[in-house]
């Protein structure tokens, strides 16, 4: 009865929404109401209609289709590990017969791939990339350098531009500023490496010609320059996004203590945001030494061994692109290209699990809240 | 957001040397600027050289004479049906991860772990790779197991085919559909799932009836993102389906189909006569942008205003 008096004034134990209490007012104020019955009484029983409605779904069972579809969630969320190790073992599967096959062999082995070969006709041992000839050669050292030159030059243009756009627009840009850079790196990203790749084909392999005088269009600093555009808004935003996670309380702190802007950038903030920027840039890697179109158009896809980047390269990944298309299905050509995979599988593989952790790590250290 | 406005008054009172602001100010002032730049002339060549060429009948026309006249009908057709395949089979199977992902796995669990793991690693998987695998495992492994057993041996479904690169492009997808949606299950205030089961609903029935609704605008963010990327990605449809030139629209899954990105390549790289072909890749390649343009900003667009109603009801 005190109970309901406190109900009323909202402060007691037993208060009830107020939603559910004027229905039993009105039962109170009923004249059928049972009139020996305390009103408080009254109301609170009527006050509970969501008690026989909760009951009924107690007690049903959830329905078939809820359970079935539960556990087709719980199946399907399986599919993306699936997926990799259905990825795993059929580039394995179609490359292991370079380990075993005596027909394979006969033509390459993993020893010719990578060790330097006296080919016939030839004054000293080279390694030399050439699948097609009367006798192949699948020396594979003029692609690795190959995909090495051009995943420097791009990690070279991509690392400063992407980690200084970052730290302008997390710790200088106004509030509008980033309201048009962020979304324009986003757009940057979603141009597909074709279309970066025509344009350093069909546009910037001229101008870069024009501006240094090369003498092959298509070379290692134009796949180069040109794949930087497709990691910058990698880094970009997985770097902006390390920066934004410092806690405020270190740049109050910094900014308490006398330290400029600047000194606070360079001394606080972006050494805490150190694991996350190192994770931006092994993500962005990984993204350069994988990714096909671009090198494929703008790379001028000769395997010459040479460290000189106006020279023309072929990279791993646009080798196996010009090449499978060509390939006799299970012949020595094909297994070395799925070879190839493996080995582009693998190390990329490596990198992106080396920046996924860095990142746990970053959200470690900043509380996963922020 | 605050922290940079409440930063800067106290630094005024404090006299320190200016230089070293001003220097670090411009340096990355003028690489976000350049790197706004690239996109700009990327795409102001793109719309200059492009634009007198796109007009209705481009789209709406087969190519003729080797490529030097007509449109890029097929193409947009191709590109349309194979991420509209791609979509059927990557959604589910991307909403279904992340529901599992967000709601039902403990983050601790060594399962989840794996799951996480493994969809990580999937977006960083070299497209070419998922060409490859595509090429090994549904072509020869899956179409050739579907010959012995349907056609007798005759090959139908074991060679390059919209179904095949439909599959291969949806799990090259798959990650961005899981973080999306992800991400839009995340946003989802507490409260709502506290107020559902204090209703008495049971776990199943909160996220159906309640969080998957309110998370729709995050997973179709997820669907426009992969969209885009499956009308862009070229390097895993090389092998799995994609043809340079086909008389006829592709009327089965097992036939090949054309595609706006790998018309794009082929244009580009293997045209006898590129000065003839030129103002076509051009319109092609603003078509292409255009397309996947409208996708990233719709995404864009339909992620900010979910965030925006739900620091608004949080607030």
């Amino acid at each position: 009865m005190n109970g309901h008096h406190n109900a009323e004034t909202g402060t007691g134990v037993y208060r009830l929404p107020r939603s559910l209490t004027p229905n039993g007012q009105a039962a109170a104020s009923d004249p059928k109401a049972d009139p020996k019955a305390k009103a408080e009484v009254d109301d609170r029983r009527v006050a509970l209609p969501a008690a026989p409605r909760r009951r009924r779904l107690q007690a049903s069972r959830p329905p078939m289709v809820h359970r079935l579809t539960e556990l087709s969630i719980h199946v399907l969320a399986y599919s993306a590990v699936a997926a990799m190790i259905l990825i795993i073992i059929f580039i394995a599967k179609e490359a292991w017969p370079l380990l075993t096959s005596a027909a394979v062999h006969k033509e390459v082995t993993l020893a010719k791939m990578w060790f330097i070969q006296q080919w016939p006709g030839y004054d000293a041992p080279e390694y030399i990339w050439q699948p097609v000839a009367d006798i192949p050669k699948f020396g594979v050292w003029p692609l690795v350098v190959g995909t090495i030159k051009v995943t420097v030059i791009a990690m070279l243009v991509a690392v400063p531009l992407a980690v200084s756009a970052a730290v302008f627009v997390s710790q200088y840009a106004s509030r509008r500023t980033r309201e048009i850079v962020k979304p324009t790196i986003e757009f940057l990203a979603g141009v597909p490496s074709v279309v970066l790749g025509f344009f350093a084909l069909m546009v910037m392999a001229s101008w870069l010609q024009d501006l240094f005088g090369l003498d092959s269009r298509l070379n290692a600093v134009v796949a180069g320059i040109a794949l930087s555009f497709a990691v910058i808004p990698v880094i970009f935003t997985v770097c902006e996004e390390a920066l934004g996670a410092v806690p405020p309380s270190y740049i109050e702190a910094s900014v308490a203590l006398g330290a400029a802007r600047w000194q606070t950038i360079t001394k606080v903030v972006l050494p805490a945001a150190a694991p996350g920027i190192a994770a931006s840039i092994a993500l962005g890697l990984g993204r350069a030494f994988g990714e096909t179109m671009i090198v494929l158009m703008a790379s001028g896809n000769a395997a010459i061994l040479s460290a000189n980047p106006a020279d023309s390269v072929r990279t791993l990944s646009a080798t196996i692109a010009a090449e499978l298309a060509e390939v006799v299905f299970g012949g020595p050509h094909y297994t070395v290209l799925f070879g190839l995979a493996v080995l582009l599988f693998a190390v990329t593989f490596g990198i992106n699990l080396v920046g996924d952790q860095a990142i746990a790590r970053m959200k470690r250290r900043m509380g996963v809240s922020s | 957001m605050s922290r940079s406005t409440e930063a800067q008054p106290s630094l005024r009172a404090s006299r320190r040397p200016r230089t070293g602001d001003a220097v670090l100010w411009l340096a990355t002032g003028l690489a976000t600027l350049l790197v706004v730049l690239v996109l700009l002339v990327i795409l102001v060549d793109v719309v200059k050289n492009g634009a007198p060429r796109l007009t209705l009948g481009f789209l709406t026309q087969a190519p003729s004479d080797g490529m030097t006249a007509g449109g890029i009908f097929p193409a947009i057709f191709g590109t349309l049906a194979l991420v509209l395949l791609m979509t059927v089979a990557a959604l589910p199977a991307g909403v279904a991860t992340a529901i599992y992902l967000h709601e039902y796995a403990s983050p601790t669990a060594t399962a989840t772990r794996i799951v996480r793991i493994a969809v990580n690693n999937l977006a960083g998987v070299p497209s070419i790779v998922f060409g490859l695998f595509g090429l090994g495992f549904f072509i020869q492994f899956v179409g050739g197991g579907m010959d012995k057993l349907f056609y007798g041996g005759n090959k139908v479904f074991a060679q390059p085919a919209l179904i095949w690169a439909a599959l291969t492009m949806a799990i090259l997808t798959l990650p961005v559909v899981i973080v999306a949606t992800e991400e839009a299950l995340a946003a989802v205030p507490r409260e709502l799932r506290l107020a559902s089961a204090a209703l008495g609903a049971t776990k199943f029935q909160t996220i159906w009836h309640v969080v998957l609704p309110q998370a729709v605008p995050g997973i179709l963010t997820g669907a426009i993102l992969s969209i885009s990327r499956g009308a862009g990605e070229v390097a895993p449809i090389l092998f799995t389906g994609a043809a340079y030139f086909l008389p006829t629209l592709p009327h089965s899954l097992h036939d090949q189909f054309m595609h706006l990105g790998y018309h794009v390549y082929v244009l580009a790289t293997q045209s006898p006569d590129v000065d003839a072909t030129r103002p076509l890749l051009y319109a092609t390649v603003l078509v292409l942008l255009l397309l996947t343009f409208a996708l990233n900003a719709t995404a864009i667009v339909v992620r900010s205003r979910m965030r925006k109603k739900f620091s608004g009801s949080h607030a």
